[in-house]
């Protein structure tokens, strides 16, 4: 077991109080943001801090979430610690922008409050909007509660400059179930956090003194070069993840990892999720082995890059997955956790059966007895009845 | 071949910046040109709006007022014979 954090202190907080201090307590030097529910009270917390004196960054309140991400690649491309929050119609209106920051490796730091895509116009959580992102080259993590999604500001940083990655990193947190509840929150000293994040110290920046030029045209003759640069990048920055994971656990406590199992010895079905309804999903499936049924639970917490090998080892010894996804890709194959899932497993001799759920769309509420029902659906297919085609749960006729 | 002197994936800079100020110097745009512009002195009037349209800023004066594109840069796209006002640059077809 790993010690206890020295200094540290126990709030009951806001979560997203919580991760605007955790960026307080990074340091950040630039907060560029547009305020959307249910991200507000994030850069609502940042402006008060910094108007305050507490926090000695430039707060920019900039006109739309386009500026937003603009001014952080500006920012982030001239050497200085940035950090933005956003949500649904904000994260749309600013995805032409999120290629370029990955592209141009800048390493920005970005909580995204999960909330449905209009229309009709929702404020409600769902993975709508973070789904239509997925091939930005972020790194996305999905978080399970408020410790979480604050420890996770910290990791966020901690990855995201190190000179073998060098990326942007999306937090993602569900909007309100997470974003507007209050927990009771660890707090890291602020030694504690200045030794694990350390200073920005940026491998090329904007300089006057020494010019020079970043997001240059890419010819067909190496464009497809940068593409594969790239992709290379995010792909081994899985072990850099890993590695600053395993050093929070030596500091804190708390240990995380890509691929996160509940109850799986013996488990003749898995479900499987990702962020905040898995604490739910856990309740359900602790209901269900106590009632002697043979399931499990698996859960998502590095969305990318995917942890192919971690996720096959979690589910391969069972005999149905039932995925539980949390966005609608229309007139597609269903869901888009579902899609990789199937296609992470398709070339394994042996596979578990994937049947689809997508729950809790729009802000609908996912209850215990909605996993429980979900889990016995899954289980009747592990006895024989025939692969459903992917249910929209609590859908009405 | 040519191919062989392009960089491979793993020679790119970070997020393909370019470190050298100035290198697009070493791109000469010449090459690109099927036409190119001729000067007629009797009718320029030195006004310089060849100069500042030329997207490729290529074109100087000369120590007696008069405007000349450096042949090296000019990609012949005909914007300084269009755009000047005593219509004195005639784009000429390059012999090859
Ligand atoms: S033809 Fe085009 S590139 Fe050449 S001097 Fe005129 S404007 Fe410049
Ligand atoms: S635009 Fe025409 S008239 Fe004016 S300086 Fe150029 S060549 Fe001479």
């Amino acid at each position: 077991m790993a010690k206890a954090a020295p200094q540290s202190l126990r709030k009951g907080i806001e979560v997203s109080i919580s991760m605007a201090e955790a960026a307080m307590q990074a340091n950040v030097d630039v907060v560029a943001a547009y305020p959307i529910t249910p991200q507000t009270h994030i850069v609502e917390h940042l402006s008060e801090l910094v108007a305050d004196g507490r926090l000695d960054a430039e707060f920019v309140p900039v006109e739309s979430e386009h500026s937003a991400m603009s001014a952080c690649c500006g920012s982030s491309a001239s050497g200085a610690r940035t950090y933005t929050a956003t949500s649904s119609q904000g994260l749309a209106l600013m995805h032409e922008i999120l290629y370029i920051a990955s592209a141009l490796r800048l390493p920005i730091v970005m909580a995204v409050a999960n909330r449905a895509l209009s229309g009709p116009i929702s404020i409600w959580n769902d993975h709508g909007d973070i789904m239509a992102e997925r091939d930005t080259g972020w790194i996305q993590v999905f978080v399970e509660n408020g410790q979480e999604a604050y420890d996770m500001t910290f990791h966020a940083f901690r990855v995201a400059e190190d000179h073998g990655v060098l990326l942007p990193y999306m937090i993602n947190f569900d909007g309100f179930i997470l974003s507007h509840v209050i927990e009771p929150i660890v707090y890291w000293s602020q030694e504690l956090v200045d030794q694990y994040i350390g200073l920005y110290e940026p491998m090329l920046r904007l300089d006057t003194k020494n010019p020079i030029t970043m997001g240059p045209v890419g010819i067909p003759d190496i464009y497809l070069e940068t593409r594969k640069a790239h992709d290379f990048v995010l792909r081994e920055s899985k072990a850099t993840i890993v590695k600053a994971w395993d050093e929070m656990e030596k500091l804190v406590g708390r240990r995380y990892r890509p691929i996160e199992t509940y109850k799986t010895d013996g488990a003749r079905i898995l479900l499987l999720t990702m962020g905040g309804v898995s604490e739910t999903a856990m309740t359900a499936v602790d209901a269900l082995r106590e009632a002697g049924l043979p399931v499990g639970l698996v859960r998502i917490r590095l969305w990318r890059p995917f942890p192919f090998e971690e996720l096959y080892e979690a589910v391969k010894d069972c005999e149905v997955l039932g995925v539980v996804d949390r966005c609608l890709s229309t007139g597609g194959p269903g869901g888009p956790v579902a899609s990789e899932i199937k296609g992470a497993l398709y070339h394994k001799d042996k596979r578990p059966k994937v049947v689809e759920f997508i729950a809790g769309i729009g802000g609908r509420d996912v209850r215990v007895e909605d996993f429980q029902d979900m889990a016995k659906k899954t289980l009747s297919v592990a006895d024989g009845a025939p692969l459903p085609p992917f249910e929209l749960v609590g859908v009405r006729e | 071949m040519s191919e062989s002197r392009l960089p491979g994936w793993k020679d790119l800079t970070l997020g393909l910046a370019i470190l050298e100020p100035m290198s697009a110097r070493n791109n000469l745009t010449g090459s690109w040109r099927s036409e190119r512009p001729v000067w007629d002195h009797t009718k320029c009037i030195k006004c310089g709006v060849c100069q500042m349209y030329c997207p490729e800023a290529c074109i100087s004066q000369d120590a007696d007022g008069y405007f000349q594109a450096d042949m090296d840069y000019c990609k012949g796209c005909g914007i300084c014979s269009r755009e000047c006002w005593t219509q004195c640059i005639t784009m000429q077809q390059e012999e090859v």
